[in-house]
């Protein structure tokens, strides 16, 4: 670089620098480095048992959630992924033996059929993910791994209301202005919830278990298939879910101050 | 004996004055420094010379902002807090302080080790 083109780069180095000095703030990005919320130093390996799942009949929350989180694991997670069928967890269910019905077989509750929407359709589930000795002999088939179980609900949503939208529109000179504007709206879309449970495949208790809740609305004359709105949901909490087994770094900005 | 007692605060004012500039001068000097290394990626270094500075001036607030940011970059959480604590006690109304906790806050939230073992 010749004499003037370095004092110019210098001049403006300067310049950059004082504007930083005189403003008494600067935004600096930084990475946090988050360790898991669980230890998994015990293990080597993890196994996606399968989900019970319920909602709409165009996605298969069980088998859709298992083949992502393997990939997911396989691909940024420390441990080496288990590729074994999926348990089917209604089944489990339905051929367990019901106390209340005197020892008979108990029914299929209705999650396993597909129609119920609230959080009490699980719960029959909540004694499968609580039956150690059950996990306990999955975990010896699999050579005790850590096993990830759970519930998905994934179910259509139709919302309509007002909405509060940007209005773009250009003046007599041509300049941009935009503007808020309220409109009424239909929408539909869909809504995920979740629910991990990480099991000891050496004991069968359960280590760690996390909800999630997501949802999208779109207009009412958009199509989007539920596969994709599944898994755009799906993205939003895989973040988190994988920071339950491996340190993860966040990427952000911060305004150090003078 | 009013006038005696105006006379020894004005003059404790005056000679505390000064003393406090200093104070806030050369703390002011570390955390200029403390921002050009960590533009350098030298964190730790930075820590060094913001926690001089909040020892310089211990009512610094911005001193403090800034080891808490160091501290988030190096997923020392609970130091973090601290310093975030301090700074918005020091000034509980700036915006930036208040934004940067915010966004603190929010990666907080996500941690709450187990114990797997």
């Amino acid at each position: 670089m010749n004499a003037p083109g370095a004092r110019t780069v210098v001049s403006f180095a300067l310049l950059a620098t004082l504007s930083g000095c005189s403003a008494g703030y600067l935004e600096i990005p930084i990475e946090t480095p988050i360790q898991p919320k669980l230890d998994v130093r015990p293990f080597s390996r993890v196994y996606v048992a399968g989900f019970v799942a319920t909602g709409t009949d165009e996605v298969d929350g069980n088998l859709e959630t298992v083949r992502l989180l393997r990939s997911q694991l396989r691909n940024k997670g420390a441990l080496r992924v288990i590729d074994a069928d999926a348990i089917t967890l209604s089944d489990l269910v339905s051929t367990a033996p019901d106390p209340a019905a005197g020892g008979a077989a108990g029914t299929a509750p209705a999650a396993a059929q597909g129609d119920i929407g609230d959080d009490a359709a699980f719960a029959p589930y909540e004694k499968v993910f609580a039956d150690k000795d059950y996990w306990k002999k999955v975990g010896e088939e699999m050579q005790q791994p850590l096993i990830v179980t759970g519930t998905v609900s994934f179910r259509p949503q139709q919302r309509s209301g007002f909405v509060q939208r940007e209005r773009e529109t250009f003046d007599a000179l041509g300049r941009r202005v935009v503007q808020p504007e309220r409109t009424y709206m239909e929408r539909k879309g869909f809504v995920l919830r979740p629910n991990f449970v990480f099991i000891d495949g050496r004991t069968g208790e359960t280590l760690h278990s996390e909800s999630f809740r997501e949802e999208i609305l779109y207009n009412s004359n958009q199509t989007t298939p539920p596969l994709s709105s599944f898994f755009e949901l799906m993205d939003r909490l895989l973040p988190s879910f994988l920071n339950t087994l491996s340190a993860q770094k966040v990427r952000g900005s911060r305004t150090l101050l003078k | 004996m009013i006038r005696r007692l105006f006379v020894v605060t004005l003059l404790s004012a005056l000679l505390a004055a000064p003393a406090y500039a200093d104070a806030r001068g050369d703390a002011r000097q570390q955390v200029e420094f403390g921002i050009a290394v960590a533009q350098k990626g030298l964190w730790r270094e930075a820590i060094f010379r913001w926690q001089r500075a909040t020892e310089l001036d211990p009512s610094y607030a911005q001193a403090f902002n800034n080891l808490a940011i160091a501290y988030e970059h190096e997923g020392d959480l609970t130091k973090a807090r601290d310093a975030y604590d301090k700074a918005l006690r020091l000034e509980p109304n700036n915006p930036l302080i208040k934004q940067n906790f915010e966004l603190f806050k929010e990666i907080n939230e996500r941690t709450g080790r187990k114990d797997g073992r």
